[in-house]
């Protein structure tokens, strides 16, 4: 494991039955270049439960197999939908093609605090696994979320 | 007062207010408000020459203030400013 992964035995993450099967086909049919969307739900305490996952347009110019990047218009957009439908905001999903879903060093230099960064890593064009991580407190590190139900939701 | 409207991830340093509102008359002035008034969000918001950190968007209403007059854009008694994080990231 890279220096800057860690493990947490703290915090989970519960996901949806529908809100998993949204990044997934996402993830598939944006394949090979990577994908990227919005997370929302309810969270309380060391618990996150993701009802929702809006897909976002990849806007990086460039290669888009190896980098994604979110306007910030669509950003503030997405602050506004979740105060004004009553979500909260629990993070972003992304894609890593043909690649694992550990986050890179690119990932945690722009990593923002509290939020959930779910990575499903896309094996030529197939679904393979999911991940999720969030930075420490000292915002240095990433740890791993315990994503708790995926068995029950297939 | 104009009003700061903060993102979700950095709300846990303004004891979960989605808004501040701020007295200031410029962006910049606001922005360095913001921060004295909750001391978490400095590394988040300002560099070390107190300039607004490049990976920070700010959004006055619907437009970045990198297309108005940036840190010197004025600001009304009911101006609603965003502050963006910069979402990216890859292998």
């Amino acid at each position: 494991m890279e220096t800057y992964l860690i493990k947490s035995e703290t915090t989970t993450l519960k996901i949806t039955p529908e809100a998993y099967h949204t990044m997934i086909e996402h993830g598939e049919s944006g394949f090979p270049n990577e994908i990227c969307g919005f997370l929302y739900g309810k969270y309380s305490g060391d618990e996150k439960l993701i009802t929702l996952a809006k897909p976002a347009e990849n806007v990086k110019e460039g290669d888009q197999r190896r980098r994604f990047e979110i306007d910030p218009r669509d950003y503030q957009r997405a602050e506004v939908f979740a105060l004004t439908e009553g979500f909260d905001f629990l993070g972003i999903y992304h894609t890593h093609p043909n690649h694992p879903a550990i986050p890179s060093i690119h990932d945690l230099k722009q990593a923002m605090p509290v939020f959930s960064y779910i990575i499903l890593s896309i094996q030529e064009g197939k679904f393979d696994h999911i991940r999720s991580w969030q930075i420490d407190d000292q915002e240095n590190k990433f740890f791993e979320e315990n994503i708790t139900n995926l068995n029950q939701n297939g | 007062m104009a009003k700061i409207l903060i993102p979700t991830p950095l709300r846990k340093f303004t004891e979960n207010n989605a808004t501040v509102e701020v007295t200031k008359n410029t962006i910049g002035d606001s922005i360095h408000e913001l921060a004295e008034k909750h001391p978490g969000l400095k590394k988040h918001l300002i560099d070390e020459k107190g300039d607004i950190r490049s990976f920070i968007r700010i959004y006055l209403g619907d437009d970045d203030i990198k297309s108005l007059d940036g840190p010197s854009t004025r600001i009304e008694e009911n101006s609603l400013i965003s502050i963006i994080p910069a979402i990216a990231g890859g292998m």
